[in-house]
């Protein structure tokens, strides 16, 4: 359980790890527009080139990238198959592809050249969507720091009285218990099949029945847990964000700028690519 | 005799990640049937991981778990052959033979659950039924047995655990620390387990607590002859109640023999960071000043009737 520890901190030393994570949010923020921007294949080829780059730069091993992105498969399926099937274009590849149904219906199947394209896009911003925002993010920043980001860029919400140290801190705690958590169900799992439980066969209710034994263990442990945890709070004086002091201080730095600027260049350049449309431009 | 047999079993954690942590490193031992055999070691010696193993809930990453002689991890595939000859499905066709074996391996693989009790650490965190009754009879109406084998089940785990049988009719949820620790000892004690495997049983609990959690388990042993397997960190515990004892350090056994043999061997122990009992210090120390004690003192109770024994020849001596 502990192998698929929530968030997926990879612990490295890289650039991007070293990074402020107020900018790495920015960032985050500025590439998933980027992926959005590419609209043509020069575009995608440019972007997938970054994403590369992106993962050579924070040192995390490709191969667990990949791995990540295998629960994605469904996703991926289905959208290029809603994609290769439903997009109407001019060049039809398909004339003659017909179904017949009882009936004497027939099921004419139209794939246009624009659907594969749409399709394969379609997969790529996806993908890399999703690599970009998991490198720049959960790989490489810890929970803790990113909530403090957070808090930090939250800052102005304040004047419209948004309890913004209370959202972070509450973040903060409840990603913090997610690994706690996990481990305390296979945990409590384990002793319970200890016990002869059974949860994997059986119908629907037998099933959602068989887990009465563990999640009631774990609601009771979660809430005892709570109070242990306002209690400790309580005994350091903790009253809420008014006055508190941080212990470590975030510093922008030159280089964090840089890349802010740096990726906004890049958005620049898709936008720019975007009008060398060979094959085909994505509307 | 021996009842489990741990033939150079390794497990690792998330292989593959950077995580990755070997818990057990080619650990071979076996483990003698009808008596108390207490596993020691720091923290993060492998102790919890070992435990997990012996009921099958988890598989070791290499190496063998052998239960009675038989392994008890054994896939289907390894075993077809074998059982292929045995006079029960010799005469079968071969396709009913196959599924045969295969709902008989199925249902092997859920007894051993029944077979090896594992309390984990902190069992009072296990317990979630409205009555301490439910609790305890949740263990053998997971085995099939009928109401009134539950009914008296339940009655003999509550007289082993030494607790009231007005208890049983209370939540679980409003019992003591102790008393929770107890009743949920007594679930596993339900389904009468051949082997009983206790893991850190009497953490966190004061002495009283401690002392009643393990005359709870030396009951049961005794009464049923069965065979149980208690990690633990205190020394003295293991002394008092163990007749064997394995000692691990860092994934390896570095120990394994009777509490007299590894007790004796003092650099060893020092060598892994661990004490000898208390007791056991204290008549060192008293040798040093010159008393003639025997080297074998690692109880309390011994103690005091070599140390009674003594002071009475020293009283007829005067």
């Amino acid at each position: 359980m502990k192998s698929i520890a929530f968030g997926q901190y990879y612990p490295a030393d890289s650039p991007i790890h070293r990074m402020d994570p107020r900018a790495k949010v920015i960032l985050t923020i500025l590439y998933i527009v980027c992926t959005f921007l590419c609209k043509n294949v020069l575009a995608f080829a440019a972007l997938l080139l970054s994403a590369i780059l992106l993962d050579l730069l924070s040192k995390i091993p490709l191969r667990m990238i990949l791995r990540s992105l295998r629960p994605l498969i469904v996703i991926l399926t289905f959208t290029s198959l809603i994609n290769v099937f439903m997009t109407k274009g001019e060049h039809l590849l398909t004339p003659n592809w017909q179904i017949p149904f009882w009936g004497g219906h027939i099921w004419h199947i139209q794939i246009y050249e624009e659907g594969l394209w749409n399709a394969l896009f379609m997969i790529l911003r996806i993908v890399v969507l999703l690599i970009g925002t998991s490198i720049l993010l959960s790989y490489t920043t810890t929970p803790i720091a990113l909530t403090d980001a957070l808090e930090r860029l939250m800052k102005p919400l304040k004047l419209i009285r948004v309890p913004v140290h209370d959202i972070a801190m509450m973040t903060t705690i409840a990603l913090r218990f997610i690994p706690t958590l996990m481990e305390e169900t296979q945990r409590i799992m384990n002793a319970q099949k200890a016990r002869g439980a059974d949860f994997t066969s059986g119908g629907l209710i037998r099933r959602a029945k068989s887990l009465l034994p563990v999640l009631i263990p774990l609601l009771v442990s979660a809430f005892n847990r709570a109070y242990e945890l306002a209690a400790a709070m309580e005994c350091r004086c903790y009253h809420g964000g008014k006055g508190k002091t941080k212990m470590k201080i975030l510093h922008l730095r030159f280089g964090d700028v840089l890349a802010v600027l740096l990726v906004i260049a890049f958005g620049a350049g898709i936008v720019f690519l975007n009008r060398y449309g060979f094959y085909y431009t994505m509307k | 005799m021996d009842k489990i047999v741990l033939e150079q079993v390794s497990y690792v954690y998330g292989a593959g990640t950077p995580f990755e942590k070997k818990a057990l490193d080619n650990v071979s031992l076996a483990i003698q049937a009808n008596c108390i055999t207490g596993v020691i070691g720091h923290t993060g010696s492998g102790k919890s991981t070992m435990m997990m193993l012996l009921n099958g809930l988890s598989a070791p990453t290499s190496g063998k778990v052998y239960l009675d002689g038989l392994d008890i991890n054994a896939s289907f595939k390894e075993l077809l052959p074998e059982w292929l000859k045995l006079p029960e499905y010799a005469n079968m066709r071969k396709s009913t033979a196959k599924k045969a074996i295969k709902t008989e391996l199925a249902k092997r693989k859920k007894s051993l659950c029944f077979r090896v009790g594992l309390v984990m650490q902190y069992p009072e965190y296990q317990l979630f039924e409205e009555t301490v009754y439910k609790d305890i009879a949740y263990g053998p109406k997971n085995m099939g047995l009928s109401a009134e084998e539950i009914k008296e089940r339940v009655y003999e785990a509550i007289r082993f655990s030494g607790l009231d049988e007005a208890i049983l009719q209370k939540s679980p949820f409003d019992l003591s620390g102790g008393q929770k620790r107890r009743v949920a000892i007594a679930g596993v004690i339900a389904m009468r387990p051949e082997v009983l495997v206790l893991d850190e049983p009497a953490a966190g609990l004061d002495p009283r607590g401690r002392e009643q959690i393990f005359e709870e388990v030396c009951r049961y042993q005794k009464a049923t002859g069965s065979t149980v397997i208690m990690v633990s960190h205190s020394m003295e515990d293991m002394a008092e109640y163990c007749r064997n004892m394995i000692v691990l350090a860092n994934g390896k056994v570095v120990a394994n023999g009777s509490c007299q043999e590894v007790f004796s061997n003092v650099s060893m122990l020092e060598e892994t960071g661990l004490d000898i009992p208390q007791i056991t210090q204290l008549t060192r120390l008293l040798q040093a000043r010159g008393l003639a004690l025997p080297g074998d003192i690692y109880t309390v109770d011994r103690a005091v009737a070599v140390l009674k024994d003594l002071y009475r020849t020293e009283k007829g001596n005067d």
